[in-house]
């Protein structure tokens, strides 16, 4: 990224993001006491929301909705169109964003896959659903102890069918900061955009039914050019994403996406431990090899679907140099239409002949803050080695105060040489001695905890 | 970039729970703070077959164990802890007398505080960290409680359970909502 790109990302002032987003910080209000006691500013938020769809095929719905949140008819059938109607603004302004950036950088984007059909209600769907309306009508201040322990026997549910993976992880993640919080009367500030957040996607996500898009297979070279990692009390998460050199047409911006189920007390580098059976994926990482990948399922969405035995270690191969070279003619795909919202912009980019200066990479005067408070404890990138870097890997993402960047991988300098850091680099174990020290102190907790399983599990 | 007091309000990406700190899971395979208790499994040292299932209890649990909360533990009356230990059979163990803590409450308040830091655990149980460096437990106004073993290790079950679940190469989008954090020199 040159600083003109920069300029054109952050320079600009969009009234109707702005706008949007003041819209949805009213429905998120409204949330926090509660649509079982609409206050005079919850009721003129539904009407703005109301109001900011009454142009799309969500305006009747959603009228009907507020009509019926007014009476204290506060139904699932309500409690959907208003999910909806937040999703879609978010949307919008994930769309208004993304365009931004696409022509900020002059990046290449596809066409979004056509949206999968609703799916019915039924089994773990409907007690979901049941759930977030007593929250919804609660509001958060109005959770205890008691609502929030009215969740575990869903998401057990929700985890024991594969098809509801995605609901358990949000679900699980949401109930763990409820738990922590509870009782929220008491709570000072609360994270209402975050929360309602959650709680919209929770519900759309019961509304939806599977992807049946076919994916297609595909054959090429990967070459890696960072890895974002996520990580909540039960789950982790490891995306690598990567540019796909395919024999014909461009080269395509695609993500591999390794998680496993995990329990709290797995944290830091053990957590590549759970993150599956890739041995050649997980040593491509850690060698920063590219891999040839042959016959491997590639989703509209731009997720490259792995199977490790479909994959053959191939050279070394720098991602600076990658990002470098063949990044910037990479042609990305889009997001699931359904999926459109600010949290999900994650664009790789490379940011080089930057000061870092107050929390910002700047370069030619103008600011990327970075998220240095979202560096993983299982990689070897520190707010220190931000501070001294040269160069850097990292995904561009947007929240409520502007652009920023996510460091993925960095270059620094040691002795007047260039040395690197990436957060793969631990995949097959930390190559800090401190960590791996570390590490070793704190013994094999996955090996203990599954020792633990399998002599207590199955009596 | 957190700093804004309007931040946490405004923002999708805020870390609500603090980070765990790892420790060696051998002796306490699990604890938790839930249902107003410390809770969790400590292994036997004599038989590998064999746990106890130990909880300290808090009477009123009107606190909620992360700083975001504006209750402060000094506004509150001084709660009692109530202590419980026996095997996952339901046998008690020899070690816990009236009010004093055997050794398996001692380990699990012990790794509790390692898991989560003493001052998340202390506002869970309603006391202060005490200043002179004494361990958690002797600043508890214990006395013995009855919680029922199968309760608690039924959770401990359901969380090895996480461990059993089949990893999975399709993306969860959701989990954007959380990034991994944590990373200092």
């Amino acid at each position: 990224m040159l600083g003109i790109h920069l300029a054109e990302l952050t320079s600009a002032n969009d009234q109707g993001i702005t706008d949007a987003v003041e819209v949805v910080a009213g429905l998120d209000a409204a949330l926090v006491d509660g649509l079982g006691r609409l206050g005079p500013d919850a009721a003129e938020a539904l009407s703005a929301l109301g109001a900011a769809v009454s142009g799309s095929p969500l305006a009747g719905a959603v009228d009907s909705a507020i009509a019926a949140v007014r009476d204290g008819r506060i139904d699932l059938e309500a409690l959907a169109a208003l999910a909806a109607a937040r999703a879609a603004l978010l949307g919008a302004v994930h769309d208004a964003l993304l365009a931004r950036f696409d022509e900020a950088v002059g990046r290449e984007r596809g066409l979004p896959a056509a949206a999968p059909i609703a799916a019915a209600a039924g089994g773990a769907v409907t007690g979901c659903r049941a759930w977030l309306q007593e929250l919804a009508i609660n509001g958060w201040r109005g959770v205890d102890h008691d609502l929030v322990a009215a969740a575990d026997r869903i998401i057990e549910t929700l985890w024991s069918a594969p098809r509801s993976r995605r609901s358990a992880v949000l679900l699980d993640g949401f109930a763990a900061e409820l738990r922590a919080a509870a009782p929220i009367a008491t709570m000072d500030r609360i994270p209402a955009r975050r929360w309602a957040d959650l709680w919209t996607r929770a519900l759309l996500l019961t509304w939806r039914g599977e992807d049946t898009a076919e994916p297609e297979t595909v054959t090429g070279r990967l070459l890696v050019v960072g890895v974002d990692v996520h990580e909540h009390g039960t789950a982790v998460q490891a995306q690598a994403h990567g540019v796909l050199e395919v024999n014909a047409g461009p080269a395509r911006l695609v993500r591999v996406s390794i998680g496993a189920a995990k329990v709290d007390s797995i944290v830091g580098p053990a957590v590549w431990r759970v993150l599956g059976e890739h041995p050649r994926l997980l040593r491509a990482l850690a060698e920063r090899r590219a891999i040839t990948v042959t016959d491997m399922p590639l989703t509209a969405t731009g997720d490259l679907l792995w199977i490790d035995e479909r994959a053959e270690l191939a050279e070394e191969a720098d991602p600076f140099t990658t990002a470098r070279v063949a990044l910037p003619e990479a042609v990305a795909a889009a997001l699931a239409p359904l999926d459109r919202h600010p949290v999900h912009l994650g664009e790789p980019v490379l940011v080089e002949n930057y000061r870092f200066e107050d929390g910002a990479l700047v370069v030619d005067g103008h600011r990327l803050p970075v998220e240095l408070d979202r560096l993983p404890r299982c990689g070897p990138l520190t707010p220190e080695l931000v501070a001294v870097s040269t160069a850097c890997i990292g995904l561009v993402r947007w929240d409520s105060d502007g652009w920023r960047v996510r460091p993925l991988g960095l270059e620094y300098p040691v002795k007047k040489t260039a040395a690197y850091a990436h957060t793969g680099d631990w995949a097959l174990g930390p190559t800090d001695p401190k960590a791996a020290k570390a590490l070793a102190k704190s013994g094999d907790s996955v090996a203990v905890l599954r020792e633990r399983a399998g002599r207590l599990l199955r009596k | 970039m957190e700093s804004d007091e309007r931040a946490l309000e405004r923002f999708s990406v805020v870390r609500v729970l603090p980070v765990v700190a790892p420790r060696k899971l051998a002796k306490v395979p699990f604890v938790e703070m839930a249902d107003g208790r410390v809770q969790g499994v400590v292994s036997s040292g004599s038989d590998v077959a064999r746990v106890y299932v130990s909880s300290i209890s808090v009477s009123s649990i009107s606190v909620s164990s992360i700083s975001v909360s504006s209750s402060t533990v000094s506004s509150s009356p001084s709660p009692e802890h109530g202590l419980s230990c026996s095997t996952n059979n339901n046998r008690p163990c020899g070690g816990l007398s009236g009010g004093y803590a055997c050794k398996h409450i001692e380990a699990l308040l012990n790794e509790a505080v390692l898991q989560y830091g003493a001052e998340r655990v202390a506002r869970f149980l309603g006391v202060d960290v005490p200043g002179d460096g004494r361990a958690l437990l002797y600043t508890l106004n214990t006395t013995r409680a009855t919680t029922p073993a199968a309760v608690v290790f039924s959770r401990f079950l359901r969380h090895l359970s996480y461990l059993e679940q089949p990893a999975t190469t399709t993306p969860v989008p959701e989990l954007h909502w959380f990034p991994a954090t944590g990373a200092s020199a």
